[in-house]
């Protein structure tokens, strides 16, 4: 499937993001493997609830970024659509 | 001196107590038995201390880590410390409650293992009757609860021509995750080695076979090779003392399963340590850490960072001193014996000593 601004996400079974304060990192937790996440992609994350639409996170990421909307969604779609597709997140 | 990293994963035998008696099992042969075992506060001290050090990822195992009571309380434990928890059972003990149980508890995974696709196969190696019914009502009761599963093949020569099979059956119980893993020889499978190890055919064969299934996708395959045909080392657990941490039923601290073969050597137990106390500064878990330990021509080598000097139990199994090169590697000066026992095996032992206590 692809993912668009009324996509709403959620977290696989099994997969799940978490900080790690030992290594000062965030990663995704999957089976068998986690796998380290950099940049803006933990913010990201961190948003999707299963509850809130793709657009409504990037929406609250423009605000807290005060980037360009297009910057933003362009990297938001980016990211979740890979990690749908590897089924990491499920619509 | 800085501290090295902190282990990724934890690998906790819970118990050697399983009712399958696999003659490949990693097991040492030496099997603890159950008064030996750590209790339940030993278990929750060993997963309060392995959260605090960064540990990520905590594998519940065995033997059949289901024979132990206390699993569920273990599991939610390490839930609420924000541990991942994956199960490698053999689903022989799994039933409908128990599984409600684990998923109650924040179980993330289950590893199911199988012997074989055919009951005659699967029950000759595991020495259960029975056993491939129940494994088959495990995994749909596992399939049913939404629990990712791994379906774990263990395959040697009597089976590996069946691989095929193993992708399909995978397929039609829903599992996201396919290990396809030629036997380990080291204690159990070390001692059928004459019975298991597959021909240079037989591997190439299996290894196409993998190949096909991943051009397929939608299933995500995992494929352990056996070493004894390749001429590089594997990267051990991906270096001694560096990523992994093994803990006995008894409490020793390991820095793999088959490790309590070396000799001359004090295994530190959590009953009488800290944890962290025994990643960083025990000798068993120094001595073959980084690259310095390693003979001359590994630490010239430029992959000494990518293999670390491949296995050191290997070494010691087939050379006699762990210290040695792992006897894979073609720069290895007991190389030949290893091609030799590799080449040798077109007339198979159709004998198996089955693990027993």
């Amino acid at each position: 499937m692809s993912v668009t601004e009324d996509t709403v996400l959620s977290f696989a079974r099994g997969h799940r993001l978490q900080q790690d304060r030992v290594r000062d990192l965030w990663l995704v937790q999957a089976p068998e493997k986690a796998f380290i996440i950099e940049g803006a992609a933990p913010h990201i994350l961190g948003l999707v609830d299963g509850e809130r639409t793709v657009g409504t996170i990037i929406e609250v990421l423009t605000e807290q970024f005060s980037a360009p909307r297009e910057v933003i969604s362009t990297d938001v779609l980016a990211l979740l659509s890979d990690l749908t597709e590897k089924g990491v997140l499920r619509a | 001196m800085t501290l090295p990293q902190p282990p990724m994963s934890l690998l906790a035998e819970l118990t050697h107590r399983c009712p399958l008696a696999c003659p490949y099992c990693s097991n040492p042969l030496d099997l603890e038995r159950k008064a030996a075992e750590l209790d339940t506060a030993g278990w929750r001290r060993v997963l309060e201390q392995a959260a605090e050090m960064g540990v990520l990822q905590v594998h519940f195992s065995g033997g059949e880590p289901m024979a132990r009571s206390d699993l569920v309380e273990l599991v939610t434990l390490a839930r609420k410390l924000n541990l991942y928890t994956n199960l490698i059972t053999s689903g022989v003990l799994l039933d409908a409650s128990k599984l409600e149980a684990l998923d109650k508890a924040g179980l993330d995974h289950i590893q199911l293992s199988f012997q074989d696709v055919t009951t005659e196969g699967a029950e000759r190696i595991g020495g259960l009757k029975g056993a491939q019914e129940r494994k088959l009502k495990a995994a749909r009761l596992i399939q049913e609860s939404g629990i990712p599963m791994t379906l774990n093949f263990v395959v040697h020569r009597e089976n590996v021509a069946r691989i095929p099979q193993m992708f399909e059956l995978a397929r039609e119980l829903k599992a996201g995750r396919v290990e396809i893993a030629h036997t380990q020889y080291y204690g159990w499978g070390l001692k059928n080695r004459d019975a298991l190890l597959p021909s240079r055919e037989q591997l190439e064969e299996s290894t196409r076979s993998v190949e096909a299934e991943r051009a397929k996708g939608g299933l995500a395959i995992d494929y352990v090779t056996p070493d004894y045909h390749a001429d590089r080392p594997k990267p051990c657990m991906g270096g001694w003392g560096q990523r992994f941490v093994n803990i006995s039923p008894s409490g020793r601290v390991l820095p793999c399963h088959a490790a309590e073969i070396i000799p001359n050597v004090t295994f530190p137990n959590v009953r009488d340590e800290s944890l962290a106390d025994i990643w960083n500064n025990s000798h068993l878990f120094n001595m073959f850490r980084g690259t310095e330990w390693m003979p001359e021509a590994c630490r010239a080598c430029d992959r000494r960072e990518i293999d670390w000097g491949g296995c050191r139990c290997q070494a010691l199994a087939l050379t006699g001193d762990a210290a040695n090169m792992d006897p894979v590697c073609s720069q290895s000066p007991f190389h030949e014996q290893i091609v030799k026992i590799a080449d040798n095996n077109g007339v198979p032992k159709d004998t198996l000593f089955y693990r027993r206590f």
